[in-house]
């Protein structure tokens, strides 16, 4: 318990000791301090969960389901702020950012991350609600950081869409706690979801179909599930380069945890009327539009950060159709696509942030020869996106083999669109990435000073999940597979 | 039916429409000062239903979420965008709404479609107050339309925080309130949220010189570069 409470807390209390801290480069220590503090806190909870099972109290809940995407982020915010505190010092120094600023972003990021850690963890859906809007709140400043016309632009349209989104998802849950009140679900239980989920069988089938279908669109939208995603690749393109990391990697895994959540309870509360895979095949549709939009789009994107969100979307949307299918196997590659996705993911943008300083621009058609100029930056992108892409070993192509599997038990038509869908991205990211990579540098290009530390960890780790899964990871997956369909894979 | 209903029943169905009343009032008013107070107004009326409901169902809590949302959104929030109107230089500001007419034929399908959508919601409630799940709905989608159709900055705002008016409602109608803790995490969110609209509105009007979203138009698919 305290381990849980020093995990989510740290970044809470880094809020505070950030906005108050001057200097530029202590406040990167700082910042890096506590958000490995974080991940030890959150290692030593994991192991305790592991070994002792769920952990209920407080008003937290962590079972099987969270721990794994509590381990995930603090590692993830760890490794973005080694990669950050030299990126945005470097940022500084070209004058785009002055020290005000910078302070908002250390405490931003540590506000980010406070919320993230407190949606994830907590057992309220009314809290969890808090504090996906929270996180909303953190990163609106986040992105307008370098407050050029285009970088405000973003910053209201993301301000605006997720907002309305989120007020979606509020009118769901408030629909949620109704459909409890209608089945006498003692008071005290409130909102708290490991008291609803055992009694989610009783509750109102129609109210529960209907707030589904709100509290999808609404988390969707944080989530980036077309069409609701126009918010997307503005923030990620205009926003600085860690944020982008770890809006991909994280924010995005939390708004689909939310909507898996509450389509626990749909599910049972379905169960025994004419359509009790409603919930599920509402997130296929979602799901595959998704997919299919993103990877299409991915042809015509100028812009690398804007690319690279697409391809967010589009993995965001696979992840979303597999836990729509439902069953173990699916929900079993959902997970560790959720996982892998993610390391991946933020691997890419921190790349891609050290590529954009070499080149000195975002637009793709002026990245060129970054292998020569850089060898180290030009491999990680190189390996970066082949994992991406879904190449053997990397675990993606596990994940996604497992997810193909799952269709074809479930859905064999389904696969073809899957596999065309997915040859149709990689074409997409490969026809811009070759010319970056390959392409004859321009005169003058320099190396800058680049820790591709990060970047090697988050892709080794990324091969090495997927040539073996650790039996602890698999343990847990398997337990939140259990937890969420019903039975186990293992 | 409305025979059977004692007063204080009557008065939270005539300030429910009241609210529905002041959507309309704040989706189609192009003076922005006056719209302003067309929130407050919608505000205070919000927490004078759930300070009825409050008493009419004996419980509480709700007067204190009544007071949270009169403080909030009834006074708080209507002064801090005003004093950012005035700041800004745009007390006389006049935003010309396109086709003012269809604005308000929209709005009032959506009304009409609030009702269609809250009905197998008001079938298995047995209190009094279950209509005024359709009057949340539709502020809710009024408060949507808002933000759509309009093009100026402050209105949008004006059109968010409504739709957050929208939904308080239909906690209190519903389920008689969320629990505290969420009730209070909401009004926190909302606070911070209108904080960070006023920075907003500057850095947009330094940006464009303006508070038209229209002239935000540099980032659309395949005009980047």
């Amino acid at each position: 318990m305290t381990a849980l409470l020093l995990t989510v807390f740290t970044p809470a209390l880094g809020i505070l000791l950030l906005a108050l801290l001057p200097g530029l480069r202590l406040s990167g220590w700082v910042n890096l301090a506590l958000s490995a503090f974080s991940l030890g806190a959150s290692l030593v909870m994991a192991v305790q969960v592991l070994e002792a099972g769920p952990i209920t109290a407080h008003g937290f809940h962590v079972d099987a389901f969270n721990v794994y995407l509590l381990a995930l982020t603090t590692f993830v915010a760890f490794t973005t702020a080694i990669f950050s505190r030299p990126y945005m010092e470097a940022v500084c120094h070209q004058g785009r950012l002055d020290k005000g600023r910078m302070r908002l972003y250390h405490a931003s990021y540590q506000g980010f991350m406070f919320t993230m850690l407190l949606a994830l963890s907590t057992d309220n859906l009314g809290v969890l609600w808090v504090a996906v809007e929270g996180a909303t709140l953190t990163t609106v400043l986040l992105v307008s950081l370098y407050r050029t016309p285009s970088a405000v632009e973003a910053a209201w349209k993301y301000f605006i869409l997720c907002g309305v989104g989120i007020a979606l998802a509020l009118f769901g849950t408030v629909l949620v706690y109704f459909a409890a009140q209608q089945a006498q679900v003692p008071a005290e239980a409130g909102l708290t979801w490991s008291a609803l989920h055992p009694l989610s069988g009783r509750f109102n089938a129609v109210a529960m179909g209907l707030a589904f279908v709100f509290l999808l669109v609404g988390y969707g939208t944080k989530a980036g599930l077309v069409p609701m995603h126009f918010w997307l690749p503005d923030a990620h393109s205009e926003g600085p380069t860690p944020v982008s990391a770890v809006l991909s990697g994280l924010l995005l895994n939390v708004a689909l945890y939310a909507v898996v959540r509450f389509k626990m309870l749909a599910d049972n509360a379905l169960l025994n009327t004419g359509h009790p895979h409603a919930a599920g095949y509402l997130m296929m549709g979602f799901g595959l539009v998704s997919f299919t939009v993103a990877g299409l789009s991915l042809h015509r994107q100028r812009d690398i950060k804007r690319m690279f969100s697409y391809s967010s979307i589009e993995h965001m949307g696979l992840m979303t159709f597999a836990f729509g299918v439902g069953g173990p196997l699916a929900t079993f590659a959902a997970l560790l696509h959720m996982l892998v996705h993610s390391l991946t993911k933020s691997a890419i943008f921190i790349t891609v942030g050290h590529a954009s300083h070499i080149a000195n621009t975002q637009v793709i058609d002026h990245i060129r020869g970054l292998i020569r100029t850089q060898p180290a930056v030009g491999w990680g992108l190189l390996l970066g996106v082949a994992a991406i892409a879904g190449f053997p070993p990397f675990g993606i192509f596990t994940s996604e083999f497992l997810i193909l599997t799952a269709t074809m038990q479930s859905w064999p038509w389904l696969t073809t669109l899957l596999l065309v869908g997915l040859v149709v991205a990689f074409a997409g990211l490969f026809r811009h990435l070759q010319p970056m990579v390959y392409g004859s540098a321009p005169e003058g290009q320099k190396a800058v000073g680049a820790n591709m530390i990060p970047v090697a960890v988050h892709l080794g780790l990324v091969l090495w999940l997927g040539i073996a899964i650790p039996a602890a990871l698999a343990h847990w997956l398997d337990e939140a597979t259990r937890l969420i369909a019903g039975s186990g894979l293992l | 039916m409305i025979g059977q209903l004692d007063l204080l029943h009557q008065a939270i169905f005539v300030l429910a429409a009241l609210v529905v009343f002041s959507s309309f009032f704040l989706l189609s008013h192009s003076r922005l000062t006056s719209a302003i107070h067309g929130f407050a107004f919608q505000g205070m009326l919000v927490a004078a239903v759930a300070a009825l409901m409050a008493r009419a169902g004996g419980n509480p809590h709700l007067y204190l979420s009544a007071l949270l949302t009169f403080t909030l959104k009834g006074l708080l929030i209507p002064w801090m965008l005003h004093r950012l109107v005035r700041r800004l230089d745009m007390e006389r500001e006049v935003e010309n709404i396109a086709h003012p007419v269809v604005l308000v034929l929209v709005g009032m399908a959506l009304v009409v479609f609030s009702y269609w959508v809250a009905l197998p919601i008001e079938r298995m409630q047995a209190t009094e107050t279950r209509n005024i799940v359709a009057v949340s709905v539709a502020v809710v989608l009024l408060g949507m339309w808002m933000l759509i159709a309009r093009r100026q900055v402050v209105a949008q705002v004006l059109g968010f925080m409504s739709m957050e008016n929208g939904l308080f409602l239909a906690a209190v109608s519903s389920t008689q309130g969320m629990p505290l803790v969420v009730e209070l995490g909401v009004a926190f969110d909302v606070l911070v949220a209108a904080v960070l609209f006023g920075v907003f509105f500057f850095h947009i009007k330094e940006s464009i010189d303006s508070l038209d979203v229209d002239r935000l138009n540099r980032l659309t698919e395949g005009k980047e570069a």
